[in-house]
């Protein structure tokens, strides 16, 4: 069952990223990266990731998302990008490069695999060892929680500082200049 | 009854409670919305639908036969796959959410028991979040793909009033989170027994919530963008017929789901002071079914006295719903925290 | 069906991270660059989880918070930088932004 859910998170996302990078209309294509995030939160829930699962639903296809179709709608582009389109050539060369990186990723793992003997790979499903009694287990957000409140404080305040920075940033440079 | 039949009517009742998050609210809508007429002609001293059927209570039938009757039209230029799925972007989240609400504590059928719920996520409370962040993209979408300027703005105004309110929305319910140490809605229901309903420790964050989600379900004061006088009609101006339907369906359903979401975070959900205590004494069917039967009511309550709010006061402007929005509600939202928190360390809790 | 393993989620976290890149070098919409990064970002977050659930070793989340956190930061900057671009010079076509070229 998990398998079934797995192959269609990923086959629609690699379909919904193809289309992102390939339509005209910007608005269609936050729609399908939309699609990509949604996938992306249900193959966090496949790896026991639920705090992040509800995490991407709810800041990147439900805050990020939104304030890209906010600009792009108020910037009321048009469909057709003015001017030539890229050589086709650099757009072959770049999809070259690409198809050949993520050839080196796979074959990477598959030298990296030990040899097959009789047991089999070890699957990700394979639930790590079972926690203490008390213990959050693997995934739940009190896990996350200790952690960040213990061990990764300073990033966590950090992060707080660059989120003021960044809302004060963004009001300032959207702001029209006032008129004296 | 033999050993299959059982199973089978085990089945059947966890299936029925796996369907009834998205069953329900369509049940209550058409009743919910002649309720919502005859109470605001009562309001406004008049006599409401009376002509069809006794009361008029067929009025929301003869809506529906109108609806499904009407031209479907679709307006030149517009983007029409966006145009069409906009709706369904607005009233689906809504119809999502009561699956992680507790309808009420366990169901005992053949020795076995069933929890009335749909979906005990340990996230449930940023299930519910997130889903109420989804709502937005309907409206958004509404009003760009209608290519109409009316449309557009009264879309994008609605939006911004929409994750400005997600936010206090958000931050008062972190004071029930921390008072019931975890996410999952069962673990705060089952928090709230005694008479130790959340609304009595954190009234401020109960007031930001309730108002939050009032501004959240776009209804008045907080509808300027949908208001019929305003913007012509906002968003939902070139729907007509069952598209403009959906809205609206999206809407109540966004009323009950708001509704149900305070009765079970700030007041005891399906409990009833000292429930778990005299309940042992009643026969196990009608312990059963008090608690789902004490959620109805109080959701019931808390969607009249939506529906009274509405007829009660004026519309914010825009400005003055943006300005509350961020310097009243927000800082009351976090003085909250504060407040639970000191409340929690100092043991009065 | 074949059961996925850690490697089926780094092949397919690898395919988006190069659909992003792919996106990055031949668009020159400013806004769909933009996106494409964003997809970047996502495809090494799931990578992030899928160690993570490999090793038993919540830091990988932590690392996907932070992540989450600087992308909307970063969004809400960039597209900030964007609008105001687009009010001064009515593009958002970066072939046409050479103000600086030397």
């Amino acid at each position: 069952m998990e398998a079934l859910f797995f192959w269609v998170f990923a086959v629609v996302s690699v379909v919904a990223g193809v289309l992102v990078i390939t339509r005209r209309n910007p608005v269609t294509s936050a729609l399908w990266l939309v699609v990509v995030m949604f996938c992306l939160a249900g193959l966090f829930l496949l790896l026991h990731g639920f705090f992040l699962a509800a995490a991407q639903v709810i800041v990147y296809a439900g805050a990020i998302m939104v304030l890209f179709l906010f600009v792009i709608m108020l910037l009321n582009l048009d469909d057709v990008e003015l001017g030539a389109a890229r050589p086709t050539f650099v757009k072959g060369l770049s999809v070259a490069l690409a198809g050949g990186l993520v050839l080196l990723v796979v074959a990477a793992l598959l030298a990296g695999r030990p040899a097959p003997v009789a047991q089999p790979p070890a699957a990700v499903a394979t639930p790590p060892a079972a926690p203490a009694a008390g213990e959050p287990s693997f995934g739940d957000p009190e896990a996350l929680a200790r952690l960040l409140f213990t061990d990764y404080l300073i990033p966590f305040e950090l992060a707080s500082v660059l989120l003021l920075a960044a809302m004060v940033g963004a009001v300032v440079l959207a702001k029209r200049e006032l008129r004296p | 009854m033999s050993d299959a039949l059982q199973t089978g009517v085990v089945w059947a009742i966890q299936a029925l409670i796996i369907l009834a998050p998205g069953l329900i609210p369509l049940a209550i809508v058409p009743g919910l919305v002649y309720v919502e007429r005859r109470m605001s002609a009562f309001i406004q001293d008049r006599i409401g639908p009376n002509r069809v059927g006794p009361l008029g209570l067929l009025q929301p039938v003869a809506d529906a036969l109108k609806f499904i009757f009407k031209e479907d039209i679709v307006p030149p230029h517009a983007h029409r796959w966006l145009y069409i799925l906009a709706p369904a972007f607005a009233a689906v989240p809504a119809l999502c959410t009561l699956a992680v609400v507790p309808l009420g504590h366990t169901l005992h059928v053949f020795g076995r028991e069933i929890a009335l719920i749909a979906a005990d996520v340990n996230v449930g409370i940023l299930v519910v979040f997130g889903l109420t962040s989804l709502g937005v993209y309907g409206i958004v979408l509404a009003g760009w793909a209608s290519n109409n300027k009316y449309s557009l703005l009264g879309g994008l105004r609605s939006s911004a009033q929409m994750i400005s309110y997600e936010l206090s929305l958000g931050l008062s319910v972190i004071g029930v989170i921390m008072l019931a140490g975890s996410l999952r809605l069962t673990d705060i229901v089952m928090m709230q027994d005694k008479l130790n309903w959340f609304v009595f420790l954190q009234p401020i964050g109960a007031i930001v919530f309730l108002i939050a989600s009032y501004a959240e379900t776009n209804r008045l004061p907080f509808d300027l963008p949908e208001a019929e006088t305003e913007l012509v009609a906002g968003y939902h101006t070139e729907y007509g017929s069952m598209k403009f339907a959906l809205f609206f369906l999206g809407e109540y359903a966004a009323m009950i789901t708001a509704s149900a979401l305070t009765v079970t975070l700030f007041f005891g959900g399906w409990q009833l002071p000292y429930y778990l205590e005299w309940s042992r004494h009643l026969p196990q069917l009608l312990a059963d079914l008090i608690p789902p039967a004490v959620f109805a009511f109080k959701t019931l309550f808390f969607l009249f006295l939506m529906i009274w709010v509405r007829w009660t006061f004026p519309r914010f402007r825009y400005d003055q719903l943006m300005d509350f929005g961020w310097k009243v509600m927000l800082p009351a939202a976090l003085l909250n925290i504060a407040w639970t928190a000191v409340i929690i360390l100092a043991g009065w809790v | 069906m074949i059961v996925p393993s850690l490697e089926h989620y780094l092949v397919l976290s690898a395919i988006l991270f190069v659909l992003g890149a792919i996106g990055v070098l031949t668009r020159r919409n400013g806004l769909i660059m933009f996106m494409s990064i964003e997809l970047m970002l996502n495809a090494v977050n799931l990578t992030l989880v899928a160690y993570s659930r490999h090793l038993a070793d919540m830091a990988g989340h932590i690392l996907v918070f932070m992540v989450m956190t600087v992308a909307a930061a970063e969004a809400a900057v960039g597209l900030a930088i964007i609008w105001a671009i687009f009010r001064n010079r009515t593009t958002v076509n970066i072939d046409e932004l050479t103000l600086m070229k030397g």
